[in-house]
C-alpha cells in the first residue's frame, strides 16, 4: 500500500470567497500515487485540541509534487486551516480511500455540488488526458460567488461546464438534476457525482431510472481514514455497513442504502 | 534505530508473554494491524491486541458513530466485527509471519460466548493472549456490565481462563464505583494481568438540533482527556494486585508511557492516538530505548511503580 505521513510546506493559500479557501502542498511521494477520488487526513494544529484529522479530498495535483485541497470554513479545524500561513508545515496522512473507477470510452459525466466539486476538478483533468471524449460537466452551488471561481477551473480545462445556482445568479436557477434531464446523456453514459446527500440522492435516482452508471464520493466523520477506527460508515443496500475510508469514500450508487422521502 | 542502542533493555513480562517493549496498540485502534503497515515497522512492537471479536460477526451501531470532543472523542462503534470464524481464517492467517505478540481481544453477552470463543481461539498459531473486554452488558443478567459486578467479573475471567492455553488479560472498565474491587475480583479468578482503563462512558448534544451527536446516545470517551483518570486508576489497582498490570487511556507519546509505568503498569497500550499519529506506538518504543539509554538505566522495568511519594 502506498500511504505516507508527511510533513507538507503550505506553498499557496487561495481565498476563493470569505469562506472558501484553497491550499496548495507538497508532498511528492503523495502525489506520484495519488488517484482522482482519493484523500487524504491534514491535523489542522500541533495540540491535543482539535485531536483528530479531518479528511480532505484531493482536488488537483500538479508538477509531479503539488497537491490542492478545497474546503469551506464550517467548524474549529477548518478554520485553524484557514489561519494557516504560507511556507508553515501541515501532517499530511494519504493518498487514501479507494478513488473513481474512470470508463475510458465514456461518455461520462460529472456532477458536483458545493464543496464536493473538489474531487472532479482532478477527474475532469485526469479524463481530459485519458479518455476518448471529454467529460460533460455540472456544477451546482448556493450562489455566483461560490461557483463562477471553481467552474473557472474547469474551462481552463477546456472541459464545457453546465452551472446551476440555487439563487439563480449563475447559469440555470435550481438544481443540478434539471440541468442533466436536459442534456442528452449518452445510454451507456457513467455519472461521477459528490455533493450534499440530497443531491446525491437526487442523481442516484435519475441514474437509476436512465439505467446510467453512477459512482458517488461518500463524506463522513471519520477518526483514522485507514480502516482502523470503523467510524466512517454508510448503510449499504444488501444490509449492514460498508466503510467510507478503507471501501469508498466512491462507491457504485446501486450498492449503497439510500433514504428516499 | 542507532547502533547505540542495541544493548538497552526494554523487555517486559506479562505472565509466560515476553515482550520486546512495554508499548502495545490496544483494542480497537489498530485494526487488524495489518493496516498500519504503510507507517509502522510492526515487528518492533511490543504487541498488538486486535478488534475485539465475539462469537457470531456484528454489523455495530447506526452512523453516526463517532464525535470529537474536548481533547478527545466519544464512539459507539457496536463492536463489529467479522466474527470468530471468520477472524481465525483470515485476519489471524494473515497476520503469520509477523514477529510480535498477537493479544485478541474477546467479547461476549453470556458466559457461554466468552467460553466459546475462548475454545475456538485456543491452539490457534500465533495467538499469544487473550484480553478480555468484561465492559459488554449480560443480556441475560438484564444487561448490567459484566465489568462492573466483581463476582461476575470473577466468572468470566474463570470461564476464559479455563479453555485458553495462552496467558488471559482481562480489560478492566473505569465505570465502577472501586475498580480494585473488580481487579482482585479477576486476579483471585486467575487473570494473568489486567489492562486498563477501557472507555470512559460520555456523552455528546448538537445544541441546535437538539440532538445526541452520536445515534447510540451515549458512547466511551478516549484520547488525552481520560488520561489523567487512567493514570489514578492504574496507580490504584496497581496497589491492589499483584498480577502485571497493563496501562491504557490517553497515552499518546513516550513521556506518557513513562508515567502510566511510574504510576505501576508493567506495560501501556496506545489507543485512540493511533488515529492521529499511526506512527505513535513505535515512535514511543524509539523514545524509551533513547530513556533507558540517557538515564543508564539496567532496564525500563527499574521504572514500574516507581513513582515518588515523599
Amino acid at each position: 500500500m502506498s500511504q505516507f505521513q508527511e510533513k507538507t510546506q503550505i506553498i499557496r493559500i487561495e481565498r476563493l470567497t470569505t469562506d472558501i479557501i484553497r491550499l496548495t502542498l507538497e508532498s511528492s511521494r503523495i502525489v506520484s500515487t495519488a488517484k482522482p477520488g482519493q484523500f487524504v487526513m491534514i491535523r489542522t494544529g500541533n495540540g491535543k485540541d482539535p485531536l483528530l484529522r479531518r479528511p480532505f479530498s484531493i482536488s488537483q495535483i500538479a508538477n509531479g509534487k503539488y497537491f490542492q485541497i478545497l474546503f469551506k470554513v464550517v467548524g474549529r479545524g477548518t478554520a485553524l486551516l484557514a489561519h494557516c500561513r504560507e511556507g508553515e508545515s501541515l501532517s499530511v496522512l494519504g493518498p487514501l480511500g479507494s478513488g473513481f473507477r474512470i470508463h475510458s470510452n465514456g461518455p461520462n459525466c460529472l456532477v458536483g455540488g458545493g464543496m464536493g466539486i473538489a474531487p472532479l476538478l482532478f477527474l475532469g483533468k485526469t479524463m481530459a488526458r485519458q479518455c476518448s471524449a471529454p467529460p460533460l460537466v455540472v456544477l451546482g452551488a448556493r450562489n455566483r460567488e461560490e461557483l463562477a471561481p471553481l467552474v473557472d477551473d474547469f474551462a481552463e480545462l477546456g472541459l464545457s461546464v453546465h452551472p446551476a445556482t440555487d439563487d439563480g445568479s449563475f447559469g440555470h436557477h435550481g438544481l443540478v438534476t434539471d440541468v442533466l434531464k436536459n442534456l442528452g446523456l449518452g445510454d451507456d453514459c457513467m455519472t461521477y457525482v459528490c455533493g450534499p446527500h440530497l443531491m446525491m440522492t437526487a442523481v442516484h435516482l435519475f441514474c437509476k431510472d436512465r439505467g446510467y452508471g453512477c459512482q458517488v464520493s461518500m463524506e463522513t466523520a471519520m477518526a483514522c481514514g485507514m480502516g482502523a477506527c470503523l467510524g466512517c460508515i454508510v448503510p449499504l443496500e444488501e444490509g449492514g455497513y460498508g466503510h467510507a475510508c478503507s471501501d469508498g469514500p466512491v462507491f457504485d450508487a446501486k450498492e449503497l442504502l439510500w433514504e428516499v422521502k | 534505530m542507532g547502533s547505540e542502542m542495541k544493548d538497552v533493555d526494554l523487555r517486559v513480562s506479562i505472565g509466560s508473554l515476553n515482550l520486546k517493549n512495554p508499548v502495545m496498540t490496544a483494542s480497537g485502534t489498530f485494526g487488524y494491524a495489518r493496516e498500519f503497515e504503510p507507517y509502522v515497522n510492526l515487528n518492533r512492537l511490543g504487541g498488538v491486541v486486535v478488534k475485539g471479536i465475539s462469537l457470531e460477526p456484528r454489523a455495530g451501531n447506526p452512523p453516526p458513530r463517532i464525535v470529537e470532543t474536548s481533547c478527545g472523542m466519544l464512539n459507539a462503534i457496536g463492536l463489529e466485527n467479522v466474527g470468530v470464524e471468520r477472524f481465525i481464517s483470515e485476519k489471524m492467517e494473515s497476520l503469520q509471519g509477523i514477529d510480535v505478540p498477537v493479544l485478541v481481544n474477546i467479547l461476549g453477552d453470556t458466559l457461554d460466548e466468552y467460553r466459546e470463543i475462548a475454545k475456538c481461539l485456543n491452539g490457534v498459531p500465533g495467538v499469544a493472549g487473550i484480553e478480555v473486554n468484561i465492559s459488554c452488558p449480560n443480556v441475560k443478567k438484564g444487561g448490567v456490565a459484566f465489568g462492573t459486578v466483581p463476582e461476575m467479573a470473577a466468572s468470566v475471567t474463570t470461564a476464559v481462563k479455563e479453555n485458553s492455553s495462552v496467558p488471559v488479560i482481562v480489560k478492566l472498565s473505569p465505570n465502577v464505583t472501586d475498580i480494585t474491587l473488580i481487579a482482585r475480583a479477576v486476579e483471585d479468578a486467575g487473570a494473568d494481568a489486567v489492562s486498563l482503563i477501557n472507555t470512559l462512558i460520555g456523552m455528546a448534544i448538537d445544541h441546535r438540533s437538539r440532538r445526541p451527536q452520536l445515534a447510540n446516545v451515549i458512547g466511551g470517551l478516549s484520547g488525552p482527556a481520560i488520561k489523567p483518570v487512567a493514570l489514578r486508576m492504574v496507580y490504584q489497582v496497581a496497589q491492589a494486585v499483584s498480577i502485571p498490570v497493563i496501562g491504557i487511556g490517553g497515552i499518546e507519546s513516550t513521556e506518557d508511557v513513562l508515567e502510566f509505568m511510574l504510576a505501576g503498569a508493567t506495560a501501556v497500550q496506545i489507543g485512540t492516538a493511533n488515529f492521529v499519529n499511526p506512527r505513535a506506538s513505535e515512535e514511543a518504543v524509539d523514545g524509551l530505548a533513547r530513556y533507558v539509554a540517557e538515564q543508564e538505566m539496567d532496564s525500563i522495568r527499574e521504572l514500574i511503580g516507581g513513582l515518588i511519594l515523599s
